[in-house]
């Protein structure tokens, strides 16, 4: 059974067809990576897999249970936890209590262990260090630049402990080392048993890490394969480049 | 501190608030003292759904007075002269004459229940809006709620009713000593719940909704229940507050209770005080408060709004964060 089930799934905004009976499916495990042009649907989809968005038709399955109408909070319990493109911390919040939300709703509120008193510091710092802002917990968002935010994004993603991590662009306006250690921070996460769909413009990025590649074009799936399959694809390159 | 020390040390401030004006011997600081507690129960309970979720209320009056005519209504319920009817047969009530009138907690109470419930009521139908549309419309709410009693003659409808308040309480003697002291039970516990929730789990929910509410959801905090329960703690705590009025001011009409004095000083007193922590709304209300019953008797009552609407246009522009935000600013800038 794979872990999440996209089928058939459509979304419009008026008369505006963003996404159009899309079909993925994602194995346990697995690294996908999903492209395409702008506007081509891709964060549709996420807001769509997410339950911020509510498709018209399809639907999504995550280990079996479908999600149609289910409330986002609901599926991030069940383990989906994603990053938003442009990062959208809580302003009025330190660092560490932005990494702490996540830990109090969605790991204290599932059955099971709970992290209590102490240890939920402990673990919010943990996953700070992990992405590399453990010098920048007591700060405040507003004092973080764009590059930190994304950053403090997918530690606030990460601290839901997910079995699905989607990553909508976190990687955008980042230096080529920082790129590298975010994969290899992915990567870590992905021995683990995280699965990951990682959202991104960066083609290294995206080539290298990914062990299949989904493109969307017009809200429509137009490849599904291995990366190097993918980037010899005429119809791939053609929405690319033009004709 | 923890919660329950902070709850004896309220406690311990109340009292000596109380034994202080004792001493002066005179019942209008009694009289004056009561509305401006009274104004920091209202302004900690606005605050909570207000400050701590970032949902305006501007229907503040309409929970004061749901619970000012819940009063007035079991005060002229008559247990002997009324019994509902249940498939024809005729249930007396008379068996529980002996309990009126109730005692005042129990009003309160009751009052709050009320109140709460419309909260959660209002909750559900509006949380759906956002900014400027959910202000309208609890605005609206405020206005229904004023018609309904308006034509309710049980409760004097726009005549208004008269509640005769006993001369003496026991063991306090006069009885606005006896109200003050209730009110003053109340502001206790309304801050002592305003500051539990800060602090705790619920706390951060809250402040994920007023910072984002997308981000939240996909933290996993369920919004719209949260919503729902500061709804009902705010609206709860606001008609614990107007319970005991008709037993204040002794004539009620809809006009007073549904003032528009109740709905601009629960937002003015917060924002003046700062929004983000209980000791905003504390200390707005004592300031603005006192302000106000110090006006009414050297200048005008008809100042006091005046007052108001000047202090907050100040406020919003010197101080957006209010007193608490400015004195934050300054012990930031220190620590650099």
């Amino acid at each position: 059974m794979p872990l999440l089930e996209v089928e058939n799934l459509s979304k419009r905004f008026g008369g505006f067809v963003a996404l159009d009976g899309v079909n993925i499916s994602v194995k346990q495990g697995e690294r996908l990576g999903l492209i395409g042009p702008n506007g081509s649907g891709k964060s549709t989809l996420v807001n769509c897999i997410c339950g911020t968005l509510h498709n018209e038709t399809g639907s999504v399955r995550f280990e079996g249970h479908k999600l149609d109408g289910l409330e986002p909070h609901r599926r991030t319990r069940l383990g989906i936890a994603r990053s938003f493109q442009l990062p959208r911390p809580f302003a009025s919040m330190s660092v560490s209590e932005n990494v702490r939300v996540p830990l109090l709703y969605t790991v204290n509120a599932r059955a099971g262990a709970k992290i209590a008193g102490a240890a939920v510091g402990e673990r919010c710092m943990e996953l700070l260090r992990l992405v590399g802002l453990d010098h920048k917990a007591k700060k405040w968002p507003q004092d973080l630049t764009q590059v930190e935010m994304r950053k403090l994004e997918l530690a606030r993603a990460m601290a839901a402990e997910p079995k699905l991590l989607i990553a909508d662009e976190v990687m955008a306006g980042l230096s080529h080392s920082e790129i590298d250690d975010i994969l290899a921070l992915l990567r870590r996460l992905n021995e683990r048993g995280v699965t990951i769909i990682l959202i991104e413009h960066i083609m290294r990025a995206v080539m290298s890490f990914s062990e299949r590649v989904v493109v969307l074009v017009s809200g429509k799936k137009i490849a599904d394969a291995l990366p190097e399959q993918v980037i010899r694809d005429p119809e791939v390159e053609r929405a690319y480049l033009g004709q | 501190m923890r919660s329950f020390t902070f709850f004896l040390v309220a406690a311990l401030v109340g009292l000596l608030v109380f034994v202080a004006l004792r001493y002066f011997n005179n019942d209008y600081y009694f009289f004056a003292g009561y509305v401006v507690v009274q104004f920091i129960v209202l302004a900690t309970a606005w605050n909570i759904l207000g400050g701590y979720c970032g949902y305006v209320n501007f229907g503040s009056a309409a929970f004061f007075a749901a619970g000012a005519y819940s009063s007035v209504a079991l005060h002229k319920f008559d247990p002997t002269k009324w019994a509902p009817s249940i498939f024809g047969f005729d249930i007396p009530l008379d068996f529980l004459a002996p309990l009126f009138p109730l005692p005042l907690p129990v009003l309160i109470v009751f009052g709050g229940m009320v109140a709460g419930l419309i909260g959660f009521g209002m909750g559900y139908l509006t949380l759906r809006l956002r900014g400027a549309f959910f202000a309208i419309a609890t605005l609206a709410l405020a206005v229904v709620l004023q018609t309904l009693i308006i034509n309710w003659d049980f409760v004097g409808g726009a005549r208004g009713a008269y509640i005769i308040r006993p001369a003496v309480a026991p063991i306090f003697g006069s009885y606005i000593h006896y109200l003050f002291l209730l009110m003053l039970s109340l502001a206790v516990i309304a801050v002592g719940i305003a500051r539990m929730i800060e602090r705790s789990r619920l706390g951060y929910g809250f402040a994920c909704i007023r910072d984002d509410e997308l981000a939240a959801e996909a933290s996993g905090v369920p919004t719209l229940k949260l919503k729902l329960i500061a709804t009902t703690i705010s609206g709860a705590l606001m008609g614990m507050a107007g319970a005991p009025f008709p037993y204040y001011i002794g004539y009620v009409e809809p006009g007073s209770a549904f003032g528009l004095a109740y709905a601009v000083n629960s937002i003015a007193m917060p924002m003046i005080g700062g929004t983000t922590s209980w000791i905003g709304p504390l200390v707005g209300a004592i300031l603005l408060g006192t302000v106000q019953q110090v006006a009414t008797v050297t200048i005008s009552s008809a100042v006091n709004l005046l007052i108001v609407g000047v202090l907050l246009v100040g406020f919003v522009i010197v101080a957006p964060n209010g007193i608490v935000g400015l004195v934050q600013r300054r012990l930031r800038e220190r620590e650099k």
